[in-house]
C-alpha cells in the first residue's frame, strides 16, 4: 500500500493502536474502512455510540463585510436567516443547477462563516468560491489546521458530557457552541450535527489537539467505539443522507437528489443556479432519487443500471448495500421520475442478470 | 493468517481440498479478512458445468463484490446451501463450514498448477 503519497489526518498514527483494518485511499486520504467490523460498528452507532475521524473534511472560512452576501450568492439555501452559532446544510450549485458540493455553513460571527466541505472537493470549491470573490471578503482554507471528530449515537450526548461542564443537552440540532473545553483540550467547536441518522456531535479542534481529544473520548467511556469509513457509509445510506460523487454531482441537481429542501428559490437575493433551478422546479424534475429493495437475490451497487419491468433502461444505482439495520439488500437509484412511485416494480442489472426490485419508502431508517 | 498445509491454493485466493474424485473449494482466510463482513454469496446450481476461465459466482461483503473463479473445469456436484441464510460462515470458518462448492474435475491435470500453502503464503507476503 502506497500510504506515503496519501494524505494523513492527525489521527493516522493512532489507527493501528485502535486496531484499524484496511487503510484505503479515500479521495486521496489514507483512512480506515473499519476497526472491528463494518456491521459491528454500524450497530454500535445505532445502539450506543461511535467515534469517527472525519478530519479529511475541508474547512473554508469566509469573513468580512460582504461575507454574508458572498455566501448567500454561492449557496442555494438562505444564509441570511442564520443566527450566530447556528449551522445550515446547503447545496452549492453551478449556473445550470448541477451541484458543485453539498456542505454545512456555520455562522461563527456576524461577518464570519465557516464552510465544511467534502474532502475530495476542497480545491474545486476554493476555486469556485474565489472565482466569485467580492471586495471586503477574505477567503481562507483552514483544512490543514482543523481536525474533525464525530461522536454519533444515542449515548453520544451522555458520553461527551463526561468531558465538559457545558450543558450539551441544551444544544439544539444544527446549533453549536464555540471555544468549549473538553477534558484538557481547548477551543473546540461542539456542533449538534452528524451524518449517521442518529443524535450526535461533530467536534472541530486544532490539528495539534486532535490526538488528545480522540484519546480522551475513548477513555471517558468504553461504550464509545472507534468506527471507520465503512460504517459511516452504511449509516448515512440508511438515513438517505447524500454522498457527493454518488447521489450528487455536477450533472445531478439538488432537486433530483432529493435535497430540494436546501433550495430556497424565493430567498431575498439572487444565487448561482437560481434560474435553472426555478425552471426545473416549475417543470418538475425529470429524474428522481428513489429507494429500492431487491426482492430476488443480489446486492445493488453504485453504477448498476436500473430497468423498468418492460426492460427499458430508466436510471442507475447511486449507492447500495446490504443494510445492517434493515437486513435487506437496498439501493438508492436515480431514475426517470415516472418510475418513482412507491411499489413500482423495476429490475437492477447485477453483472449479467436482471434482478427484480421494488421502489420503497425512504429514508430506509428513521431514528425513533 | 490460517493456511492449512493439506490444502492447495490459487492466486485468486481460493483454496482447494482434494477428496477422491471430487474437489471442494472455498475462499482463503486472507480473502475473507480482506472482504470484511460477508453478507451474500452467489453460487451456481448443482449440475452446472464450470469453466476455469469464467467467474462462477461471487462473494459480497458490505463494501465490495469479489468474483469467484474455479481453478479447474468441471461439474458442480454439491453446493453449500447453508451460505444462503448464513453467509457469515465464510468469515467464521473459511476452510470448514464456509466451503462454497464441490466439483468433479473434467481435467484433473489442471490441479497440478495449484500452489501449496508455502507458495501461496509467499505470494501474500510479496504483495504486502
Amino acid at each position: 500500500m502506497s500510504d506515503k503519497q496519501l494524505k494523513q489526518t492527525p489521527l493516522f498514527d493512532l489507527y493501528q493502536h485502535n486496531g484499524a483494518k484496511k487503510i484505503i485511499d479515500y479521495g486521496g486520504w489514507a483512512l480506515p474502512v473499519h476497526f472491528s467490523s463494518i456491521i459491528d460498528e454500524h450497530h454500535a452507532v445505532r445502539q450506543k455510540a461511535g467515534l469517527f475521524d472525519v478530519s479529511h473534511m475541508g474547512e473554508i472560512r469566509i469573513e468580512g463585510e460582504a461575507a454574508e452576501k458572498l455566501v448567500n450568492l454561492l449557496m442555494t439555501n438562505d444564509i441570511t436567516s442564520l443566527e450566530i452559532n447556528q449551522a445550515r446544510y446547503t447545496a452549492m450549485c453551478y449556473q445550470n443547477g448541477g451541484t458543485v458540493d453539498d456542505l454545512l455553513v456555520y455562522k461563527l460571527a456576524e461577518q464570519t462563516f465557516l464552510l465544511v466541505v467534502n474532502a475530495a472537493n476542497i480545491d474545486k470549491d476554493l476555486d469556485w468560491i474565489k472565482a466569485h470573490h467580492m471586495d471586503g471578503v477574505t477567503i481562507t482554507n483552514l483544512s490543514e489546521h482543523i481536525a474533525q471528530l464525530a461522536v454519533q449515537g444515542p449515548e453520544a450526548v451522555n458520553i461527551l458530557q463526561k468531558l465538559t461542564d457545558v450543558r450539551l443537552a441544551d444544544i439544539k440540532p444544527f446549533r453549536f457552541v464555540q471555544n468549549v473545553q473538553l477534558a484538557d483540550v481547548t477551543d473546540v467547536l461542539v456542533s449538534r450535527t452528524g451524518y449517521t441518522g442518529e443524535d450526535g456531535f461533530e467536534l472541530y479542534v486544532s490539528h495539534d489537539q486532535a490526538q488528545a481529544l480522540w484519546q480522551a473520548l475513548l477513555q471517558a467511556d468504553d461504550r464509545l467505539q472507534p468506527c471507520g469509513l465503512g460504517a459511516r457509509d452504511t449509516l448515512r445510506f440508511e438515513a438517505k443522507l447524500a454522498l457527493y460523487g454518488q447521489e450528487l454531482s455536477p450533472s445531478i441537481s439538488p432537486f433530483e437528489a432529493g435535497i430540494g429542501f436546501t433550495v430556497k428559490i424565493d430567498k431575498s437575493s439572487d444565487f448561482i443556479g437560481r434560474a435553472a433551478l426555478m425552471k426545473e422546479k416549475q417543470n418538475q424534475p425529470t429524474r428522481k432519487l428513489v429507494g429500492l429493495e431487491i426482492i430476488d437475490k443480489g446486492i445493488p451497487r453504485h453504477g448498476y443500471k436500473v430497468f423498468s419491468s418492460s426492460n427499458q433502461e430508466i436510471g442507475f444505482i447511486t449507492s447500495g448495500t446490504h443494510s445492517p439495520s434493515i437486513q435487506k439488500q437496498l439501493g438508492l437509484a436515480l431514475v426517470q421520475a415516472e418510475y418513482g412511485k412507491l411499489g413500482t416494480e423495476v429490475q437492477v442489472q447485477i453483472r449479467s442478470r436482471l434482478v427484480d426490485a421494488v421502489i420503497v419508502e425512504t429514508p430506509f431508517y428513521k431514528r425513533k | 493468517m490460517d493456511l492449512p498445509n493439506d490444502l492447495k491454493y490459487t492466486d485468486e485466493h481460493v483454496w482447494v481440498r482434494e477428496e477422491g474424485d471430487f474437489i471442494s473449494i472455498g475462499v482463503t482466510d486472507h480473502a475473507q479478512d480482506e472482504l470484511g463482513d460477508v453478507v451474500f454469496v452467489e453460487l451456481p446450481e448443482q449440475g452446472e458445468q464450470l469453466s476455469a476461465t469464467d467467474s462462477f459466482g461471487s462473494v459480497e461483503s458490505v463494501k465490495t463484490v469479489s468474483e469467484l473463479y474455479t481453478p479447474v473445469d468441471g461439474e458442480v456436484v454439491k453446493v453449500n446451501q447453508a451460505l444462503e441464510d448464513t453467509p457469515e460462515l465464510v468469515n467464521e470458518s473459511p476452510y470448514q463450514q464456509g466451503w462454497l462448492i464441490q466439483i468433479k474435475p473434467a481435467n484433473p491435470d489442471q490441479l497440478k498448477q495449484l500452489l501449496d500453502s508455502q507458495s501461496y503464503q509467499k505470494q501474500l507476503s510479496e504483495k504486502e
